[in-house]
C-alpha cells in the first residue's frame, strides 16, 4: 500500500469524527443529487416511451357486437396516428384480471362479468399532451366509444412536474454540489489546523510539500468516494423499498417501469463525488497554503 | 569584523541581521563554523540565542546579510530546494514538537519517511536509534505518556535519525530535571563524536560545564558579546 495511502487511512482513523461528518455530508448531497438524476432518467424514458408511441385503452359501450369491429377499426385507423390495434374481448379482459388477481376474494363475490369489450391502440409518435387530447376526442365522437384512457390523469400531472423539477432539478443539484464542495474544504481546513502541529514538524524535518499536502488529498478522494457509494447505497435502498408500487401504478397505462440509475450514471456520480472531495482539499490547500 | 575564512567552513554568516518590527533581534552577526564544531550559545533569555538558529534552518529569514551552510546561500535557496537543506539539520527544542497522537516510532520515522527512504531501512534505523537512546521499549507509546525527559530523548533520537551533518538545539534540557538533560546532553555529544557539527542555545550555564571542547559564543541583545573556546 502506497505510504500515502496508508498515512491518509490513519489520519481518518485519529480524526473519526470530522471525516464521518464529511462522507455523511457528501453522500447526503449526493443523495439528493441522485434522487433528481433518478427522477430525470426515469421520466426521460416515460416521455421517450411516449414519444415512441403510448398505450391507450378504447373501452366500448354495452351494445358493442363483433361485426361491429372491422367497421369501427376502420374508422379509428383513418383518424390517423395509430400504430396498432388489439381487440381485446371482455371475456379476455376478465381472464387476464384473474390471473392479475388470483387471490383476490372479490372475484368470488363477482357476478358475472362487469368489463367492458375494449380496444388497446398503440399510438404513433406525439409532441405534446395536447394533440393526444384532441385525438382521444376524436376516438371518443364515435357512438360505440364509451371512453378513452390513456393516463391522462397522471401524465399531465406528470409532464408538469417533469417541466418544473427540470429547471429547479439543475438549479438544486449545483446548490449541493456547491454545499458539499463547502462542506469538504471547511473538513479540510479543520483537519490541517488540527494536525498543524505535524505540519509544522514535518516542514521542519524536511519533508516536501508534495509529502504535506499529499495526505490531504488522498483523504478527500477517499472522502468523496466513499461518500458516493453511501449515497447511492442509500438511494438504493430507498428505491428497492418504493419502486415495486410505483411501476404497478404507471404501468396500466403505459409499457413502463421504474429502473434505477444506470451504469454510466452511477459512475458518473462516483466520479463527481470523488472530484468534489479532491477539489474541495484543493480549493481550502490553496488558501491555507497561499 | 569578517569572520576568518576555515577550510572546513560548514555554516558561514556575514553581517547578519534579523528585525522584528524595526527591532533588533540579531545584529550585524559574523560568525564561521567548522564542519565537526561544538558550538555553545549562551546568553540570557530574549538575547537573541533561539532566532539565530532559526535563521539557520529558514524558520526566520534575515533582514540584512547572507547565511552559507555548506556552500549553499540561503538567500537564493528556492522553496522546492527547501526540505533539502532542512535535511542536512536535525532539530532539538525545548517543547520537543512531537506529533502527540503519533507513536514514538511514527515520529522518528516521519524524517526518513519524508526522505523518502524505503520501509525496511526506516524500520532498522529507527529501532537503531531508539535503541541508543534507550527509547526502543517505548516504540509504541504516544509522546503524551512519556515524561520529559523521555520525550526530549525521543526528539533527540528523531533529530538522529537522518544522520544530519549539523545538530541544531534550541534550549534542549529547558524543561528536564537535571539527570535527564545529563542523558539528552550524552546522546548529542556522543553523535558530535561521530563528526557532526552542534549548535546548542542555551541560557544553562551548568549545561556549558558538561560539554565537550568547543566554543562558547555569548550572545546580549542580539549582538554577539563573546567568543570562548572551551577547554
Amino acid at each position: 500500500m502506497s505510504p500515502f495511502i496508508k498515512k491518509a487511512l490513519t489520519d481518518i482513523r485519529l480524526n473519526r469524527f470530522l471525516n464521518l461528518v464529511t462522507i455523511f455530508t457528501i453522500s447526503l448531497s449526493i443523495l439528493v443529487v441522485s434522487v433528481f438524476l433518478l427522477f430525470f432518467e426515469n421520466a426521460g424514458r416515460v416521455i421517450e416511451a411516449w414519444n415512441q408511441g403510448g398505450r391507450a385503452m378504447i373501452y366500448l359501450k354495452d351494445d358493442f357486437t363483433m361485426d361491429m369491429l372491422p367497421e369501427l377499426k376502420e374508422r379509428i385507423n383513418g383518424l390517423g396516428n395509430v400504430q396498432g390495434l388489439v381487440f381485446i374481448s371482455k371475456d379476455e379482459a376478465l381472464d387476464r384480471l384473474k390471473k392479475e388477481i388470483s387471490s383476490s376474494s372479490f372475484l368470488k363475490t363477482l357476478q358475472g362479468n362487469p368489463l367492458p369489450d375494449a380496444l388497446e391502440i398503440k399510438m404513433k409518435s406525439y409532441n405534446s399532451l395536447e394533440e393526444v387530447e384532441a385525438f382521444a376526442e376524436k376516438i371518443k365522437a364515435i357512438e360505440i366509444v364509451e371512453d378513452v384512457e390513456y393516463g391522462q390523469g397522471w401524465l399531465g400531472k406528470f409532464l408538469k412536474i417533469f417541466n418544473l423539477f427540470k429547471i429547479t432539478g439543475y438549479a438544486m443539484c449545483g446548490l449541493f454540489f456547491l454545499v458539499a464542495l463547502f462542506i469538504t474544504s471547511n473538513t479540510v481546513r479543520l483537519a490541517f489546523y488540527s494536525r498543524k502541529l505535524e505540519v509544522e514538524v514535518m516542514r521542519l524535518v524536511g519533508a516536501t510539500e508534495t509529502f504535506i499536502k499529499a495526505p490531504f488529498y488522498v483523504e478527500g478522494l477517499l472522502q468523496g468516494f466513499i461518500g458516493g457509494i453511501l449515497g447511492l447505497v442509500i438511494l438504493l435502498i430507498t428505491y428497492l423499498m418504493f419502486s415495486s408500487g410505483m411501476t404497478q401504478g404507471v404501468s396500466s397505462y403505459i409499457y413502463f417501469d421504474i429502473r434505477f440509475l444506470s451504469m454510466k450514471t452511477i459512475g458518473l456520480i462516483i466520479f463527481v463525488s470523488t472530484f468534489l472531495g479532491w477539489f474541495g482539499c484543493y480549493l481550502s490547500l490553496k488558501q491555507i497554503l497561499r | 569584523m569578517n569572520p576568518e575564512i576555515k577550510k572546513n567552513s560548514i555554516i558561514r554568516l556575514f553581517n547578519v541581521s534579523k528585525r522584528y518590527n524595526g527591532k533588533f533581534a540579531l545584529k550585524d552577526i559574523n560568525l564561521d563554523i567548522e564542519q565537526g564544531e561544538f558550538i555553545f550559545i549562551s546568553g540570557p533569555s530574549g538575547a537573541g540565542k533561539s532566532t539565530l538558529l532559526k535563521v539557520l534552518y529558514l524558520a526566520e529569514k534575515v533582514s540584512e546579510g547572507q547565511i552559507l551552510i555548506d556552500g549553499m546561500n540561503l538567500a537564493r535557496i528556492s522553496a522546492s530546494r527547501l526540505p533539502l537543506l532542512r535535511r542536512r539539520f536535525g532539530m532539538v527544542f525545548q517543547d520537543f514538537k512531537l506529533i502527540p497522537n503519533r507513536t514514538v516510532y511514527e515520529n522518528v520515522a516521519l524524517v526518513l519517511e519524508a526522505a523518502g527512504e524505503k520501509p525496511g531501512y526506516i524500520r532498522k534505523k529507527v529501532m537503531q536509534v531508539l535503541r541508543t537512546t534507550e527509547m526502543d521499549k517505548k516504540a509504541k507509546s504516544l509522546p503524551p505518556a512519556l515524561s520529559g525527559g523521555e520525550q526530549q530523548r525521543v526528539a533527540v533520537a528523531r533529530a538522529l535519525v537522518g544522520e544530519p551533518s549539523i545538530i541544531l538545539a534550541d534550549e534542549p534540557t529547558g524543561s528536564l530535571d537535571a539527570k535527564s538533560a545529563q542523558a539528552v546532553l550524552d546522546f548529542i555529544m556522543e553523535y558530535h563524536k561521530k563528526g557532526a557539527t552542534v549548535l546548542i542555545a542555551s541560557h544553562n550555564l551548568h549545561l556549558l560545564e558538561s560539554s565537550v571542547r568547543g566554543r562558547n559564543i555569548e550572545i546580549t541583545e542580539g549582538i554577539i558579546k563573546r567568543t570562548a573556546t572551551m577547554l
